[in-house]
């Protein structure tokens, strides 16, 4: 059956490292991605190095990074949600949800890929993460899609154990690379510049598996 | 954005004085400061769209610059500045960036919202 997978994440670039292979080999198994990107993370330090974004310019510079990167994976639909970088944890709660909410009533997803709440580092991370589980867990249980979740805090799997879902994205890496490059005011990789580094042994074992926790909802 | 001018930045200043501005100042370490390196401790803070109005306003140093602008009732100061936008005629816009091109600090100024 054709998966809808709807991916919720705050900022531009927090597909391109963890996720954007998975979602490539997803789409050309035929899958249906929308990709709904809370923030323009404007509030980001990276500005290309030398500078060449400023606080004015960076929402617009990133978006169009995040609009190539999607067209690099694949992505069919894009949503851009208009929260502000850093305030999700202090955004109201209701209207998060109220965002979410609507998108999974839409799309009616087999499958929602987020952050794991609490082990994603980044305070917009985890709140994004927590809206994401509060919300399906509103759910009734047999109404609630399979979550799949990215964790990288330090020691998360103390907390959380070994990921659950492995993905294999060592044929996927051209689009990864490109995902990856498209955020250029974010990363500098010189490892990728190279127009054979998806075929490099060193880039493959770095980026070859893409690693996610199944959310156990109580 | 190019590296500061002193001369060009304190014209601009002179000519913001004695008006309602706008103002965004921030100060950040960026979110990943302490996963990257438990030793340090991230802090970050920014006020957008404040209301204020200076009556002497100066830009000191020599790269990485400060600006010090004297309110009625108080001060605002920013260290660390080494960038402005020479392409933004209306708004004052500065920078400071590490030596990997990281901003660290920002100080802005217009007369319309950001």
């Amino acid at each position: 059956m054709e998966q809808r997978i709807l991916v919720v994440l705050p900022h531009p670039d927090d597909e391109c490292f963890g996720l954007s292979g998975t979602l490539a080999r997803r789409i050309a198994e035929g899958a249906q991605v929308t990709y709904a990107c809370l923030t323009l993370g404007e509030r980001a330090r990276n500005m290309g190095n030398p500078p060449f974004a400023n606080r004015i310019t960076l929402p617009q510079i990133r978006k169009g990074e995040l609009e190539q990167s999607c067209r690099a994976i694949g992505i069919q639909d894009l949503r851009l949600l208009g929260f502000h970088d850093k305030t999700l944890e202090f955004e109201d709660q209701d209207l998060l949800d109220l965002k979410i909410g609507e998108l999974l009533a839409e799309l009616d997803p087999s499958l929602v890929v987020t952050f794991f709440p609490g082990f994603a580092v980044h305070p917009d991370h985890d709140a994004t993460g927590a809206a994401v589980i509060r919300t399906i867990g509103k759910l009734q249980p047999a109404a609630r899609p399979p979550v799949h979740c990215m964790a990288f805090s330090h020691n998360h799997r103390e907390s959380i154990g070994d990921p659950d879902v492995e993905v294999d994205v060592s044929s996927y890496l051209k689009q990864k690379i490109a995902s990856i490059l498209s955020h250029r005011s974010q990363f500098y990789v010189p490892q990728l510049l190279d127009k054979n580094a998806h075929k490099s042994r060193e880039v493959l074992e770095r980026f070859g598996t893409e690693r996610f926790w199944t959310y156990k909802f109580a | 954005m190019l590296p500061i001018q002193i001369v060009e930045i304190q014209n601009r200043l002179d000519a913001l004085r004695d008006q309602d501005l706008y103002i965004h100042l921030e100060l950040t370490t960026g979110a990943y400061a302490a996963h990257h390196d438990t030793t340090k401790h991230p802090a970050a803070n920014f006020i957008t769209n404040a209301l204020v109005r200076y009556g002497i306003g100066s830009i000191s140093g020599s790269d990485p610059y400060r600006v010090g602008l004297k309110m009625d009732k108080g001060w605002i100061y920013a260290e660390g500045l080494t960038h402005y936008d020479e392409t933004d005629e209306e708004r004052l816009i500065m920078a400071g960036h590490d030596s990997t091109g990281k901003l660290v600090v920002a100080l802005q100024l217009s007369r319309e919202p950001f």
